[in-house]
Parts: structure tokens; C-alpha cells; sequence
């Protein structure tokens, strides 16, 4: 793109439309409202100043945060002539890149987190002779992959309720005076109340969040599970999705499209890190940080979709948990190797995690999906007073506490 | 605090710089993104839509809007299941009952026909009016200031009403008529983000993401909000705050709070930042168990040293003082 300059005759509409179209090529979305805008915003501001210029597309064009990095690369390239260098279309919420790949090195690290568990354990876990359930999300071929996400999407959450603050026409003679409705049947009954109108408090389903663990050792099962994520968002308001992997990546614009294909692709493409390295622990602080304590996981029933695997420290992995788990309704995590014979929860990061999680189910299979959409369906109350443990037997699980 | 006497007309507002001196001398201190986009927002009469983490003074925007301007400030605090009858009008049920019983006891009733009747029922004499029919139906020459705090309270049916609002702003009261804004107020809506507000929300506004101030600016701000701290804590406190900051904390500190430790430490008597006052008066800045565990641990009286050679450094090169800031105090 040339070195441009605004002259004085220059129209501002028509160097609006060639700077938001820049933008849109570097991969922004910019509605036409909002070049109308910046248009408007030009020819009020003084654009003989960087600054009044940058600032000017940038409230008029920029509508999230996220968005800036890309914005500021476009500014520079297109008025000053820099070269345009864009990382991609992602958020800046990354955290330290660890380039390790599960390998070999899984097996060296476990042994040294559990020295005295036996061997049986760690090759169980980690080879491909593992049995696990029929139809193993692992097995699938990509017609396979594809009936299921078709399957996938009958499955419906419907999610506990919580009292919400909208009242509703009640029934029952009990709750707030509904005046509106008192005088318009009074007016209809010449001015008479014969009868008092009352408001209730509705229900609602409470937010429902889904962390999807994207590295490495959840490989085989991380892709058809983005068609469960996909399921969910699309299936009910208020779902929102993650990507944990080296970095955390919001997925719940991509995969808010009813059309599966492009949702999948949408969301596959901003997720960089697909069988990267874990680091769950830091991965949910991001989450907490950026999201999570700030509301969005805040009574709501956030599921964890991961192998446990993790490579950060453990007490960074508890530590967030707990914070997770103060602020969340119910927290449910869903293992896909959970189903496998013999499994214990040994891996370090599903350790720490156990003791503040609710529900711990496995996921490896349509089957075992069926019944986590019907746990985070039915299972409303009584949340902190035990863990539900679904699927076929677990012999032992070591380290499950009760939540204080 | 004094009043400007003389009020600012806030649509005739001719460059960036007039904005950054009105809110200055109204104790804001806007970095210029921020001045440009108010102005920006003034002149194109468009809501301006501010984001950030809380405590960096996005609510505080409007207030200091409002006192620039003279006109009142109408707030409109979103939360779930807002709706319109708690955002916009409601009829006065009861006193429409007694004024129908009155007329009936006087006999009233009987003399008038229905339709005036019900005219008279439905007249503004009963209409309540709410943040934004009060926004709106103002006919008070300076404009005033409508502040929607926290819209990702409110659920996605509010957000879109208050789209339908903020497009002509205009409202219908299907009784009595439309209401149009003569005067549009000056609209600043603000969100921490819990959830994603609506594209077609954020297309009508001008976006701004507010930041943490800078330690110079945040010094400023310490100064002009509490002008009983000396200038040199006023610096360390910043600084102090900023490599607080960095720590990577569950709640970094905001604006407010610094302020707050600025005022607890000069209580204590320091006219300079030190370990054993900054320690004790933690509690003013950090909320959390971990967080302040977090602090001590990362050594927290290197972070109260290296506060103080900055302030130092900052004091050679004078900055505070070179700037007009409190010329509205």
C-alpha cells in the first residue's frame, strides 16, 4: 500500500472507504456504518496530526480491544508507509510459547512425578494399545468425525437454573404487586380491582462455559470435541467457548455460526496452537484473568474438557482451580481417558485439579457426551457437597477430597 | 467542589486540546486518545462506548463530562433483568386509580366520555419518567449527560431497546406519542466486558479502551484528586502502583485505590513512601490474601526503593509542576 496523505481536497469519504478496506483485507470486520463514521470523524478532526488521525479510526473503526494490534499495523502501513506485519487475526492474550512436544519426555516426567506408581499405569495411559470404550472419538475416520458432530448436535444443554431478575406474570397469589396488570383488568372492570396481579422472579439457565484443552496429548480427541463446543454454542444462549492450549483463544464468535463447516474452519484457523505444548495451569489464569473472575465464569457452570496433562507447575494448576471454583456454580471436567481401564487421575494436573472439581465424567465417546449434556442439564443443586463421578468403573481415585 | 461558573456549550467544542483543558480543570485527566475520542463523540453526537479493566475511571468520564458541561447527569445502572418499565417510563398505577376514583366520587365520571377519559389517565401528569425517557424528554438547554454503566449486566432484549433509543433518540409512548430529543443528550455507556455487547450496539458508538494511566499522569491524578499529598509521594505512590502492577495480580489496582493508598499513607504521616508504612497500609490497595501475599514476596521494599529513585529521577526533570493541572481546584 502507497504512502498516502490527506491534501485539502482529498474526500474524506473516499479515503474512509480505501483505509477500511485495508483494514477488512488485514482480516477485520468493518460494517459500512462504520466507515461512514470514520468519514464523519475525519472531517471534524485535525488530520494533519498522527495522533488526532490515529485516534480518530480507531474508535470509529476498532470495536474490541483485540482488534488494535491488527488496527495499528494497517495505520502504520497504510499513512506511514511501514511495512504491514500482522501476526494474525488473533488475541494478544498469549502466554509464554513452551515448544515441547509430547513424547517420550511424557513418560521421563511421569515417572518422576509418581515414582511409586507402577509402570502398568503410565503405558496404559500413554500407548496406542490402550482399550478404551467402543467408539473411541480416537478411532473415528473423518466421515465418522462428521456423523458425530450431525449426532453431536441433538444433544441439548439445557443447564441449571437461577433465579433471574426478570419477573414474570405469576399464577399464584404470591410475589410483587404487578400494578400494570392490577389497573388494566381494574379499567376493564369499571375501575374496580377485583382481582390483585402478581410478579415472580423467572428462572433462567444459568452461563454456561466450555474450556476445550487443545495440546498435544488431546490430539485424537480435541477435534471432535470443537463439534460438542460447536453443539453447545449454537444449540443455547449464553454458552461461551475457549481454546486452552499455549495460549488461550476465545472461540465462541467462530463456532456461533449455524453453519458447521465454516464454524469448524473458523474456529481450527484461530486457534494457532493446535497440539502445542500444556500448560493448563497458566492457560486457566489467563482464563480467570481475562474472563472468568471477571464475570463471565461467576455462577455459571463452566466445563473443563482435557486430559489433565499438564506441564506447569501443579500448585499454579490448584491455585487456579480454587479461584475457578470460588467464583463458578459447578465445575465439571470432562476426561477422555477417564474411560479407560485402570485409569486414576495420576497425571499432576488432574491431581490438583480433583479436589475443586464437581463433576468428574469422561468424554470419549457419543455415549459418554449423551450423559454429560444430561449431568450439566439435570444436576442443579447441592453442587459443593460431592463429586459426582459418572462412566464405568474407577477401581480407586486417589486424592479426591471433598471441597472444603 | 466549586462549579465552573461558566458553562461550556459541549457541541460547540472546536478541538481536541479544549477537551483535554475542560476535563482538566474539572480533575480528569484524559490521555489524548481519550480527549480526541470524547471530542470525536461531542461532535459527531455519537454514544461513546468506553471498556477497560474496572477502576481506570470509565464511569468517572461522564461524571466529569457532566460537570464540564453544566448539564445534569442522568445514570442508568444496568443488571440483569432490566427492563423498560425500570429504564424508560411507567405509569403511576396508583395514582390513576385515585384520580379515577376521585372523579367518580365527584361525580366527574359520569360528565366525561370515555375517550377523554382515558386521556386524562394517560396524560404525562401520570407518567413516570425513567433514566432515558428523562434523558431524552430534557429540555433543558445544555445537554445532559445519559451514563449507561455496566451494559453487559443488562441482558441481550435491553441492550437491543437501547439501540432502538440511541438510533433517533427518540421514544415512543404508544399513549401519549413520540418524544424527541431536542437537545440529544450526551451519551457515555460504559462495559467490563463479562460479556460481549451486541455489533450493532458498538457500531453506532466510538470505541475506547482505557488503560491504566501512566505513572506520570497517575502522579497528576493523585495530586489533583487529593492535593493534601505532598508531590513527592504523589510520584512514589505511582510508581509504586505501576511495578505493583506488573506483579501480575488476580486485581491489579485501579485509579481509585491508588488514590485511596496515597491518602492512607499521608494520614500516617509520610511525606515519603517507606517499607514499613507502605506494608501497613497495603490494605488500601490490594484485596486479596494472595495478591498482597504476592507483593511481599516479590520483595516489597525493592519495589518501595526503586519507587523512590524514579520519583527522584522524575523531580530532576520536573514534570508535575511544569503542568497546569490543578488550575481548577
Amino acid at each position: 500500500m502507497s504512502n498516502q496523505s490527506l491534501s485539502g481536497v482529498a474526500d474524506p469519504i473516499d479515503v474512509a472507504v480505501g483505509f477500511a478496506s485495508a483494514l477488512r483485507r488485514a482480516g477485520l470486520e468493518v460494517p459500512l456504518a462504520s466507515t461512514l463514521l470514520y468519514a464523519q470523524a475525519l472531517s471534524v478532526c485535525d488530520v494533519s496530526s498522527r495522533s488526532s488521525l490515529y485516534t480518530a479510526g480507531r474508535c470509529a473503526l476498532v470495536h474490541c480491544i483485540e482488534d488494535v494490534d491488527v488496527y495499528d499495523a494497517v495505520f502504520g502501513s497504510y499513512w506511514m508507509g511501514e511495512a504491514l506485519k500482522i501476526a494474525g487475526p488473533t488475541t494478544p492474550l498469549s502466554i509464554p510459547l513452551m515448544l515441547n512436544i509430547d513424547d517420550g519426555d511424557d513418560d521421563h516426567s511421569g515417572d518422576e512425578e509418581q515414582p511409586d506408581s507402577n509402570a502398568d499405569v503410565m503405558t496404559v495411559r500413554y500407548s496406542a494399545t490402550e482399550t478404551l470404550a467402543t467408539k473411541d472419538f480416537a478411532d473415528y475416520s473423518d466421515e465418522e468425525l462428521e456423523e458425530a458432530r450431525r449426532l453431536m448436535s441433538r444433544l441439548r444443554f439445557g443447564g441449571p437454573l437461577r433465579p433471574s431478575r426478570r419477573l414474570a406474570p405469576a399464577r399464584t397469589c404470591s410475589g410483587h404487586l404487578d400494578m400494570r396488570r392490577t389497573v388494566r383488568a381494574a379499567m376493564r372492570a369499571g375501575g374496580e380491582a377485583v382481582r390483585i396481579e402478581r410478579r415472580v422472579n423467572s428462572f433462567r439457565p444459568r452461563r454456561l462455559v466450555l474450556l476445550l484443552d487443545v495440546s498435544g496429548s488431546m490430539e485424537r480427541y480435541a477435534r471432535a470435541l470443537l463439534r460438542l463446543l460447536h453443539a453447545a454454542v449454537t444449540g443455547r444462549s449464553r454458552v461461551e467457548a475457549f481454546a486452552l492450549g499455549t495460549r488461550l483463544t476465545r472461540l465462541t464468535r467462530e463456532l456461533s455460526s449455524r453453519d458447521p463447516d465454516r464454524a469448524m474452519r473458523a474456529a481450527s484457523d484461530s486457534v494457532l496452537d493446535w497440539s502445542g505444548g500444556t500448560r493448563l495451569g497458566a492457560g486457566l489464569g489467563c482464563f480467570n484473568d481475562e474472563w472468568g473472575c471477571r464475570g463471565m465464569a461467576r455462577g455459571a457452570v463452566v466445563v473443563i474438557l482435557s486430559d489433565g496433562w499438564d506441564r506447569g507447575d501443579p500448585h499454579d494448576m490448584s491455585e487456579q482451580m480454587q479461584r475457578l471454583a470460588r467464583v463458578a456454580h459447578r465445575v465439571v471436567w470432562v476426561n477422555p481417558l477417564k474411560a479407560s481401564v485402570g485409569y486414576a487421575p495420576l497425571a499432576r494436573g488432574m491431581a490438583a485439579a480433583l479436589p475443586y472439581v464437581d463433576d468428574f465424567v469422561e468424554g470419549h465417546n457419543l455415549d459418554s457426551l449423551e450423559r454429560l449434556a444430561e449431568l450439566v442439564l439435570t444436576n442443579s443443586t447441592n453442587s459443593r457437597s460431592s463429586l459426582t463421578i459418572l462412566g464405568a468403573g474407577v477401581p480407586e481415585v486417589p486424592a479426591v477430597g471433598v471441597r472444603p | 467542589m466549586l462549579k465552573p461558573m461558566s458553562a461550556v456549550d459541549l457541541r460547540a467544542v472546536s478541538s481536541v486540546e479544549d477537551v483535554s483543558q475542560g476535563l482538566r480543570d474539572n480533575s480528569y485527566l484524559p490521555d489524548e486518545a481519550l480527549a480526541t475520542t470524547i471530542y470525536l463523540s461531542l461532535r459527531l453526537k455519537r454514544p461513546l462506548l468506553l471498556e477497560g479493566e474496572p477502576g481506570v475511571g470509565k464511569t468517572e468520564v461522564a461524571k466529569v463530562i457532566a460537570d464540564w458541561g453544566g448539564g445534569r447527569l442522568i445514570r442508568l445502572q444496568c443488571y440483569e433483568g432490566i427492563d423498560a418499565s425500570q429504564a424508560v417510563y411507567e405509569w403511576d398505577y396508583a395514582r390513576q386509580l385515585m384520580h379515577l376514583r376521585a372523579m367518580e366520587a365527584t361525580g366527574k365520571a359520569r360528565s366525561t366520555n370515555e375517550a377523554e377519559l382515558s386521556g386524562e389517565l394517560y396524560s404525562e401528569r401520570f407518567l413516570v419518567r425513567r433514566p432515558l425517557l428523562e434523558a431524552i424528554a430534557s429540555t433543558s438547554g445544555t445537554p445532559a449527560v445519559l451514563l449507561v454503566d455496566e451494559v453487559d449486566r443488562s441482558d441481550d432484549e435491553f441492550e437491543a431497546f437501547l439501540l432502538e433509543v440511541l438510533s433517533d433518540y427518540a421514544i415512543t409512548v404508544p399513549e401519549i406519542g413520540t418524544f424527541t430529543a431536542g437537545n440529544p443528550p450526551v451519551v457515555v455507556i460504559t462495559s467490563n466486558r463479562t460479556r460481549d455487547v451486541h455489533d450493532a450496539l458498538k457500531r453506532r458508538c466510538l470505541y475506547h479502551w482505557v488503560e491504566h494511566p501512566s505513572a506520570q499522569r497517575e502522579a497528576q491524578i493523585i495530586r489533583l484528586r487529593a492535593p493534601e499529598v505532598t508531590e513527592t509521594l504523589a510520584r512514589e505512590v505511582a510508581h509504586a502502583a505501576e511495578a505493583i502492577r506488573s506483579v501480575g495480580l488476580y486485581k491489579p489496582p485501579g485509579v481509585a485505590e491508588t488514590i485511596d493508598w496515597a491518602r492512607a499513607l499521608n494520614l500516617l504521616g509520610g511525606a515519603q513512601l517507606d517499607l514499613a508504612g507502605a506494608s501497613a497500609t497495603l490494605g488500601a490497595l490490594l484485596k486479596y490474601r494472595e495478591d498482597r501475599d504476592r507483593v511481599l514476596e516479590h520483595d516489597l521494599a525493592e519495589i518501595v526503593s526503586d519507587a523512590g529513585t524514579a520519583a527522584v529521577r522524575e523531580s530532576e526533570s520536573g514534570s508535575i509542576g511544569s503542568e497546569p493541572a490543578s488550575a481548577g481546584l
